[in-house]
C-alpha cells in the first residue's frame, strides 16, 4: 500500500486529492425549516423551499453557517467574514430547484490544514484549500419499479459542508488516513456524525499518477464513495488503471468515474467533454453571507479541544506513547471513556486494558465503545483492584471477562466468587510448606541445582490457592524456604 | 347604482364603507357583476365571486364592530404571479397548468389581514415577461382604451395588463401588480392608471413566482395616486422569509400626500430625451415640468450618463435570472406533465409544451449569458453595469429630491403590432428598466392624452425607501394634470 507503483517502464506516484460531503448536524435544513432526522418515511420532512414550489425563497440557518465556521475553525483554516451563495444549475429530478446553491468562487473557508498520524508514527500535513456551504439534493429511488424513479425529497436541502483537499496525498493508506482524520475532527466538534454507512460524508476521490517529481497528471475524479475502504480500494484500482494506460503509450482522459464496489472497479460515467455546464452565477435570493470577527472570536472560544491537542496532552500529562496517545484520541468516545477511567489512577495500566482487552472483547461482540457493557468507572475500578493488590493480574482477567457479560462492577464480582487476593503469609505459608512436604524428592532436587524447578512450587502454591495468592509473597516464601 | 359604486376610489369607499352608507357585500356585488360583464377584455384568468362574497361578509362584520383594516372591504384583483392559497395560480404560463398553491403569498396575506376583497386573478404575459399581455398562455387582455373612431384593439401594456385593464375598467378598485422593468409603471401609462414600482426590498417576494429574483417588486395599480398610497401601505413590510425584503419602518404614505412640492428639488434626466421620442410625449414632459415649478419646486437638470446601458444590460441579467429561476419547471414535481419517453425527453416535450415563445427567447438568452466562456462578456459585465447606473442615480440624489421623466417612448399600441419584432416591444421598457436595475421606487400617473386620444404618463422616480416623496410629486403632479379620461365602455355585454 505504498504510494508508489512499480510499471515495466519505471515507478509511479500516485496524487490524490479529496473532496468530503459533509453533511452538518443541525436540527432543520440550510435554507427551510424542515426536519433533518434520518430515516423518516419519504417525502415527510419536506419544506416549500426542498420542493421548490413556486415563489418559495431561500432563509439561511445560522446554525448551519456556525457549523461551518466551527469546522473551518477545526481545520486551523481561514474563516471569510464575507461570502457568496451561488446556483449551480442542472436538471435533475431529485434536484427540484434545477439549481444547487453552493458557494463557487467566495466560500465561507478559506485554506487550512489536517495532519495525519500514520502506523509508523509519521505525521503528515494535508493542506485544505477551501470548505463551503451547499444544499444536499434528495434521493432518487430506481429499484421501486422496473420502469419509474422515484424521488425522496427528506435529503433535499439538508445542508452540506464540501471539504476540499489540496492534492497532498499519495497513498491510498494516506487518504484513509486522512478521512479518519477528518471524520474525527468533525466528530469532535459536534458538526458532522460522520457516518459514511448512512451517506452523511462522502468523498469525491481525485485520483492521477505521475513520474516522481514530475508535473501532475490528467485526473480522474471518481464520484460518491461512500466508506474509507471503497476509498482506498477504488484508489488502488485507479491508480493502476492510469498507470496501465500510460505505460502501453495511451493517454488518460479526464473523466467523472464511478466506482463498483462489487466488482470493485472505477468506470466511466462522462467525459470532459460531456461535462456539465454549471453556469454559476451568485443567487440573487440571497444576500452575501456576512458576519464579525467577535461572532467568530465567539464559537472559537467554545471550541472543544481537538484530537490533536488531547494527543499532545495524553503523551505529555498522562505518559502515554505517541501510538497510544494517537489510537485513544481517534474516536472521541473512546478518548472520553479512556479519560473516565485513567482519572487518578495509571494511565498506562488503562490505556493497556483499553486498548488491548476492551478493544478485543468489544470487536468480537460487535459492539462500539457507547454500548461497552462495562463502563469507564468500571474499568477503572478493576485497575484499581490490582493495584491495591485486591486482586491479581491474572485473576483480573478472570474478572474482566465476568465484566463484559454481565456488566457488573469488579469488586461485587470479587466478593461473590471469593476471588479476593491472599495476602495473608501465614495462611500462604501454610500452603508453601504442604507443598513441599508432599514434594520431598522435587525439593531434594531444587536444593541440588535444579533450579528451574522453581516454577514448578510456584504453579503448585498458585493450583493450591485457586489462583488467589499473591505473586510476590508466594515468590518470596518459596525463595527462603527452598533455600533454607 | 352599480357603475357609481364600481366608479369610486379606494379612499371614497372607504370612507362610504366606514360611515356604513355602503355595504361591502354591494360593493363586492357590483364589481362582481361589471367583471362578468366585462370578459370581451380577458382581464382575469380566474374570477373568485364566491371568495369575494365571503371576504365582503366578513369586512361587514369587522366594519360593524369598528374594527377596519386598511383595505377593509375594498374589492381588489390579484395579478396571477401571486400564490393565492386554494386559489389557481398559473403565472400566465401553461406550465402551471392546475397549479392550485397550499400557501400565501406574504402580500396577498398582508391584503387579506387588512381586510380586503378578492375579486380574481388577472391575466399576464407568461411568467411576467412582455409588454403587451399578448404572451400570456390565456390569451391578449385587451386594453379599455381605442382610439376614438377606431374600433381596433389595442394591448394595455405588460406584464401586469390584466390588473392595469380591471382598474381602468373598472372592475376593481385597486390591483396588484409586479414590475422587473416596467411592468407595472408601462401598463398603467397604457391605461390612464396610476402604478408604482416600490423599492426593492420594500414589498416581500416571497409567494410571488419568480421572473427576474433581483428586480421583482410587487406593487399597487390604482385609479389615483392616494389609492396607491392607500394600497402600498397594506402591502408593505418586512418578512423574514425574504431575505432581500429590508426592515425598514412602513411610514403612514397617505399622511404626506397632500404636502407642498414647494422646495423640492425635480431632477431632469437629460439622456430620457431619446432621439424619435414623440413631440407629444415630450410636451406632455415639457407640462409636467411646468406644473411643478408653478407648484414651488425646483427644476434641475441632471445627467445620468449610463442611461443607454440600462436596456441592453437588464436583458441580460433579467434572461439569466429567469433562465434559473424557471428550471424547476420540470414536470416533476407540479404543473403541466407530458409524460412521454426517458426522463431527458420527459423534460423537453413538457417544457416545450409548457412555455410560449418569449419565454424560451429569454431562457435561452439567459443560458447563454450564463455559459463558460460567455459569463464574463455578458453577465458580468451587465452587473458592472448595473453597478454604474445605480451610481448614476446617487450622483443625481446629490442635487435632487426626485427625477420626472415620461413612462413609455409611445402610447397603447395594437394588438399584433410588435408580436414579432421582440427588440422593438424591449425597447418599451427603456425609461422605465433603469428604476429596477438601480431598485429605486417609481410611479406612473396618468398626465393627458395623446393626439390619438390615449393616454400619456409621467414617471417620478425617488430615492431608496423614499415612496413618501415620490407619491408627494405624483399627487402634486396629478392635481395638476385633472386628468379624468376614461374609456367608453365597448366591452360590456350589458
Amino acid at each position: 500500500m505504498s504510494g508508489t507503483i512499480q510499471g515495466a517502464t519505471g515507478t509511479w506516484e500516485m496524487v490524490i486529492g479529496l473532496e468530503v460531503h459533509a453533511q452538518i448536524t443541525s436540527n432543520s435544513k440550510l435554507f427551510s425549516g424542515a426536519s433533518t432526522a434520518f430515516g423518516a418515511e419519504p417525502n415527510t420532512q419536506v419544506g416549500l423551499v426542498d420542493a421548490a414550489m413556486p415563489g418559495m425563497l431561500p432563509v439561511i440557518n445560522k446554525v448551519c453557517v456556525e457549523q461551518a465556521v466551527r469546522t473551518g475553525l477545526g481545520l486551523k483554516a481561514q474563516i471569510n467574514l464575507r461570502s457568496v451563495f451561488d446556483r449551480k444549475n442542472y436538471f435533475y429530478p431529485d434536484l427540484p430547484q434545477g439549481y444547487q446553491i453552493s458557494q463557487f468562487l467566495q466560500p465561507v473557508v478559506g485554506a487550512g490544514t489536517v495532519v495525519l498520524d500514520m502506523d509508523d508514527g509519521r505525521t503528515r500535513e494535508i493542506g485544505i484549500t477551501r470548505l463551503h456551504l451547499e444544499q444536499d439534493a434528495g434521493k432518487s429511488v430506481h429499484d421501486l419499479s422496473p420502469d419509474r424513479t422515484y424521488v425522496d425529497l427528506n435529503r433535499s436541502g439538508i445542508a452540506l459542508m464540501e471539504i476540499v483537499s489540496e492534492p497532498d496525498l499519495r497513498s491510498s493508506e494516506e487518504a484513509g488516513a486522512y478521512l479518519r482524520k477528518l471524520r474525527s475532527i468533525l466528530r469532535y466538534l459536534g458538526t458532522c456524525d460522520g457516518n459514511m454507512e448512512q451517506g452523511s460524508m462522502r468523498a469525491d476521490v481525485n485520483v492521477s499518477v505521475r513520474r516522481p517529481g514530475a508535473d501532475y497528471g490528467t485526473r480522474c475524479e471518481i464520484k460518491n464513495v461512500n466508506s474509507v475502504r471503497f476509498v482506498q480500494q477504488a484508489i488502488e484500482y485507479e491508480a493502476q488503471r492510469q498507470v496501465d494506460i500510460l505505460e502501453e503509450g495511451g493517454v488518460i482522459a479526464q473523466q467523472t468515474r464511478l466506482f463498483d464496489s462489487r466488482k470493485g472497479e472505477t468506470r466511466s460515467m462522462r467525459s470532459k467533454e460531456e461535462a456539465h455546464d454549471y453556469r454559476y452565477f451568485p443567487d440573487p435570493d440571497l444576500l452575501p453571507l456576512e458576519f464579525t470577527q467577535a461572532w467568530v472570536d465567539e464559537i472559537a472560544s467554545s471550541l472543544p479541544e481537538l484530537p490533536d491537542d488531547r494527543k499532545a496532552r495524553f503523551v505529555g500529562e498522562l505518559g502515554l506513547s505517541p501510538y497510544d496517545a494517537g489510537v485513544l484520541v481517534a474516536e472521541k468516545e473512546v478518548a472520553e471513556f479512556f479519560e473516565e477511567a485513567a482519572r487518578d489512577r495509571d494511565a498506562k495500566a488503562v490505556a493497556n486494558w483499553i486498548m488491548g482487552d476492551l478493544f478485543g472483547a468489544l470487536n468480537k461482540s460487535g459492539l462500539d465503545i457507547a454500548r461497552s457493557p462495562i463502563s469507564a468507572a468500571h474499568l477503572g475500578a478493576l485497575v484499581d483492584l490490582i493495584a491495591d493488590d485486591t486482586i491479581s493480574g491474572r485473576i483480573a482477567k478472570d474478572v474482566f471477562d465476568e465484566m463484559m457479560k454481565t456488566g457488573r462492577p469488579p469488586a461485587e464480582i470479587v466478593d461473590q466468587r471469593g476471588l479476593r487476593q491472599v495476602t495473608d503469609s501465614g495462611a500462604i505459608e501454610a500452603i508453601v510448606d504442604a507443598v513441599m512436604e508432599s514434594n520431598p524428592d522435587k525439593v531434594a532436587e531444587y536444593r541440588g541445582g535444579k533450579d528451574r524447578l522453581f516454577g514448578f512450587f510456584v504453579g503448585q502454591v498458585m493450583k493450591q490457592s485457586q489462583g488467589k495468592a499473591n505473586p510476590k509473597i508466594v515468590n518470596d516464601l518459596l525463595q527462603q524456604k527452598l533455600s533454607g | 347604482m352599480s357603475t357609481s359604486l364600481t366608479s369610486l376610489t379606494i379612499a371614497d369607499a372607504r370612507a362610504q364603507l366606514g360611515d356604513r352608507s355602503i355595504s361591502a357585500r354591494e360593493l363586492a356585488e357590483s364589481h362582481i357583476a361589471a367583471i362578468e360583464a366585462s370578459r370581451a377584455l380577458n382581464a382575469f384568468v380566474s374570477e373568485t365571486a364566491d371568495r369575494a362574497i365571503a371576504d365582503a361578509a366578513r369586512a361587514d362584520v369587522r366594519l360593524a364592530k369598528g374594527d377596519a383594516g386598511v383595505l377593509e372591504g375594498i374589492p381588489v384583483a390579484i395579478k396571477d404571479l401571486f400564490c393565492t392559497k386554494g386559489v389557481l395560480s398559473t403565472a400566465g404560463s401553461h406550465i402551471l397548468n392546475g397549479f392550485v398553491p397550499a400557501y400565501e403569498s406574504t402580500v396577498t396575506a398582508n391584503m387579506w389581514r387588512e381586510g380586503a376583497v378578492m375579486l380574481g386573478k388577472t391575466n399576464m404575459d407568461e411568467f411576467a415577461m412582455g409588454s403587451s399581455n399578448e404572451t400570456s398562455y390565456y390569451g391578449p387582455v385587451l386594453n379599455p382604451w381605442r382610439r376614438p373612431g377606431d374600433n381596433r384593439d389595442l394591448v394595455p401594456g405588460g406584464s401586469s395588463g390584466g390588473s392595469a385593464a380591471a382598474v381602468a375598467a373598472q372592475l376593481c378598485l385597486g390591483a396588484t401588480g409586479t414590475d422587473t422593468g416596467g411592468s407595472i409603471r408601462q401598463p398603467a401609462a397604457f391605461t390612464g392608471t396610476v402604478g408604482l414600482k416600490p423599492t426593492y426590498g420594500r414589498c416581500s417576494r416571497w409567494g410571488i413566482v419568480a421572473f427576474a429574483s433581483s428586480l421583482d417588486q410587487a406593487g399597487p395599480m390604482t385609479r389615483t395616486v392616494g389609492d396607491a398610497a392607500i394600497m402600498l401601505k397594506a402591502m408593505a413590510g418586512h418578512d423574514a422569509k425574504d431575505s432581500t425584503s429590508v426592515d425598514v419602518a412602513v411610514p403612514d404614505y397617505e399622511s404626506v400626500l397632500e404636502k407642498s412640492v414647494k422646495g423640492l428639488r425635480i431632477g431632469i434626466p437629460a439622456e430620457y430625451r431619446i432621439d424619435g421620442t414623440p413631440a407629444e410625449i415630450v410636451a406632455l414632459w415639457d407640462s409636467g415640468i411646468a406644473w411643478l415649478k408653478d407648484a414651488g419646486a425646483e427644476i434641475v437638470a441632471v445627467s445620468l450618463p449610463h442611461t443607454k446601458y440600462a436596456l441592453p444590460a437588464y436583458y441580460i441579467v433579467a434572461p439569466a435570472e429567469a433562465s434559473s429561476n424557471l428550471a424547476r419547471y420540470d414536470g416533476v414535481r407540479y404543473g403541466l406533465r407530458v409524460d412521454q419517453g426517458d426522463l431527458t425527453e420527459m423534460y423537453e416535450t413538457t417544457r416545450a409544451a409548457g412555455f410560449g415563445a418569449e419565454v424560451k427567447r429569454r431562457i435561452l438568452i439567459g443560458t447563454y449569458v450564463l455559459s463558460a466562456g460567455y459569463y464574463d462578456a455578458y453577465y458580468l459585465q451587465a452587473q458592472k453595469v448595473r453597478t454604474l447606473i445605480a451610481d448614476d442615480f446617487k450622483q443625481a440624489w446629490q442635487k435632487v429630491d426626485v427625477l420626472l421623466t415620461p413612462t413609455t417612448p409611445e402610447p397603447a399600441f395594437g394588438v399584433g403590432e410588435k408580436s414579432d419584432d421582440p427588440v422593438a416591444m424591449y425597447l418599451n421598457d427603456i425609461l422605465t428598466v433603469p428604476a429596477n436595475m438601480a431598485g429605486l421606487p417609481a410611479l406612473s400617473l396618468p398626465a393627458g392624452l395623446s393626439s390619438q386620444g390615449l393616454p400619456l404618463g409621467l414617471q417620478v422616480v425617488g430615492r431608496a425607501f423614499d415612496e413618501e416623496t415620490v407619491l408627494r410629486v405624483g399627487r402634486a403632479l396629478e392635481r395638476a394634470a385633472a386628468f379624468d379620461g376614461r374609456p367608453a365602455p365597448w366591452w360590456r355585454s350589458n
